[in-house]
């Protein structure tokens, strides 16, 4: 029953998004196949990973599983029943002082489970002027851990005009999720090298984007 | 809402041509073979398999009644708006103007136009939403591109919403000798109007060479545009039985709504090339967005509309 009610659910929010943004997936250098992939985008929303779920292929999405933060996704029933029943998502959290887990842990059983994941490197919301926040340790520490799983980077563009930060009604615009091309690892490269590399692999993805649409 | 005989006359009819057109598509498919591909090919193919949707979409909301033909064009409206305002300037301070103008204006104008108020939804975007919407954005406080923000949001409810309001509202027209048969005006003006597009393509592949405005759209060529407007008219007077008008109001009224749509392709193209964008949207496979599909209609149906209501209607 409750897993009926999650799928009912998880449809409805995937008509949801679509009504209103219309999102329609590209894939640039590289394929929709059922691959285990870590999947890393820009995050000015909530509903970012949602996008990526929407244009996944649903025998790929039902493999796929967004890391969250369990301090937003744990604080109310509500909140609770869609991030682990509807996404089935690794709720990680983000204050170690108040944390019983390391988030890593639950990352790399999640891979080793054979999961599929979608990660937000900037750790937040990015509302500012900012293209980009710093990326955070834990993409570096994952690709070092399980080096042969893709490294996708997504470019997902427009949702932050159709829900800024602040605002209750989102507005309908078209919005896209673009991927790239997986990123290598390279099990000798310091963190920041490749916190740089992944943040820019982001860039120019997004700048692919802005040259086809403008 | 009853079905006329005219109505399945020109469902057959356009049944037929679709037939046709997707065995040439499928036969040119094979020609070339699974070794080659040709993006022409793929593209007819895609817009024949889209044609047919639309074909099944607009029968549906026919028989469906009124609401079912309002319900329909108020969907192609937020389809285009959504496309429109995702091109246009906007900042933070838009945001409540921008959420009236999908959740309000919109739904209030087909509102008008099912319980048929005129004195209103004739004046109700050009007027209440052209003087309230740029108020609630400026409470916001935000000045930058104000002017442009305003103005870029009104023209776009004019073009998707106010418009497109005015193919359902063909059908509350009072014409005497033509009760109840309302929804085929609109059968007739999609028809017109689409079957113009495109013969003023083939004209153009044909025998295109001298474009009307290079600088807008190579593709838009003298050849085109006579050929097509002049073909289409003609195809608009052989329909004259199925509307309340003679063979040559029908042939009048045909070029007008033709070369209205003519321009209203060619203003849309001013406009994507200004944005750099070659299509409004994805959502139609082989067909680019809404506006893309709809920008002909955009321009004609209002004409369209108060010709026939100056002339015709009693109302």
């Amino acid at each position: 029953m409750k897993a009926f009610m999650a799928l009912m659910t998880g449809e409805a929010i995937l008509l949801f998004a679509r009504f209103m943004t219309a999102v329609r997936g590209i894939w640039h250098g590289i394929e929709p196949v059922p691959r285990q992939r870590v999947y890393f985008a820009n995050h000015t929303s909530n509903g970012d990973f949602i996008l990526i779920w929407a244009v996944l292929p649903s025998y790929m999405r039902a493999k796929t599983r967004p890391v969250a933060a369990a301090d937003y996704w744990l604080s109310s029933k509500l909140r609770a029943f869609i991030g682990q029943e509807v996404f089935n998502a690794v709720l990680i959290d983000r204050r170690p002082e108040d944390r019983d887990h390391d988030p890593m842990e639950l990352i790399i059983n999640a891979v080793d489970e054979g999961s599929s994941l979608i990660i937000f490197p900037e750790g937040k919301r990015n509302n500012t002027e900012e293209f980009l926040l710093p990326f955070k340790a834990g993409i570096y520490n994952l690709a070092q851990a399980r080096p042969d799983v893709d490294l996708v980077p997504v470019w997902i563009e427009n949702l932050n005009s159709v829900m800024p930060k602040g605002e209750v009604i989102p507005i309908p615009l078209v919005c896209t999720v673009t991927f790239g091309e997986p990123l290598d690892v390279d099990k000798d490269e310091d963190k920041d090298a490749f916190l740089a590399r992944a943040s820019d692999a982001l860039v120019k993805l997004s700048e692919t984007v802005r040259r086809a649409s403008s | 809402m009853t079905v006329h005989a005219e109505f399945i006359t020109l469902l057959i009819g356009i049944i037929a041509v679709l037939v046709a057109a997707s065995a040439v598509g499928f036969v040119l498919k094979q020609k070339i073979g699974q070794g080659g591909a040709s993006p022409t090919v793929e593209n007819l193919n895609a817009r024949i398999t889209a044609w047919w949707g639309m074909v099944i979409l607009l029968s549906i909301a026919f028989l469906a009644g009124r609401g079912g033909v309002i319900m329909l064009f108020a969907f192609c409206s937020f389809a285009a708006l959504r496309e429109f305002l995702t091109l246009t300037t906007k900042s933070r301070a838009d945001h409540w103007s921008l959420a009236a103008a999908f959740f309000v204006v919109l739904p209030a104008q087909y509102w008008l136009i099912w319980i048929d108020w005129y004195g209103l939804y004739s004046i109700f975007i050009p007027v209440y939403a052209f003087l309230l919407l740029p108020i609630v954005a400026s409470l916001r406080g935000d000045t930058q591109d104000f002017l442009i923000r305003t103005s870029e949001t009104q023209y776009g409810l004019m073009i998707s919403v106010f418009c497109v309001s005015h193919v359902p509202a063909l059908l509350y027209l009072d014409i005497p000798g033509y009760e109840g048969k309302n929804v085929l005006l609109i059968a007739y003006l999609v028809v017109v109007v689409q079957i113009s597009d495109v013969l003023q393509y083939v004209w153009g592949k044909l025998i295109g060479k001298h474009p009307v405005a290079p600088s807008l759209s190579p593709s838009k060529t003298w050849e085109g545009l006579i050929g097509g407007v002049l073909s289409a008219t003609l195809i608009g007077a052989c329909l004259w039985w199925m509307t309340p008008f003679t063979v040559l109001q029908s042939a009048g009224l045909s070029f007008v709504i033709t070369l209205m749509g003519f321009f209203g392709g060619l203003v849309m193209s001013a406009i994507k090339r200004d944005r750099g964008i070659k299509d409004w949207g994805h959502l139609i496979a082989g067909h680019g967005g809404f506006i893309d599909r709809l920008d002909s209609v955009i321009f004609s149906a209002p004409i369209f509309f108060h010709l026939v209501r100056f002339w015709w209607s009693l109302t």
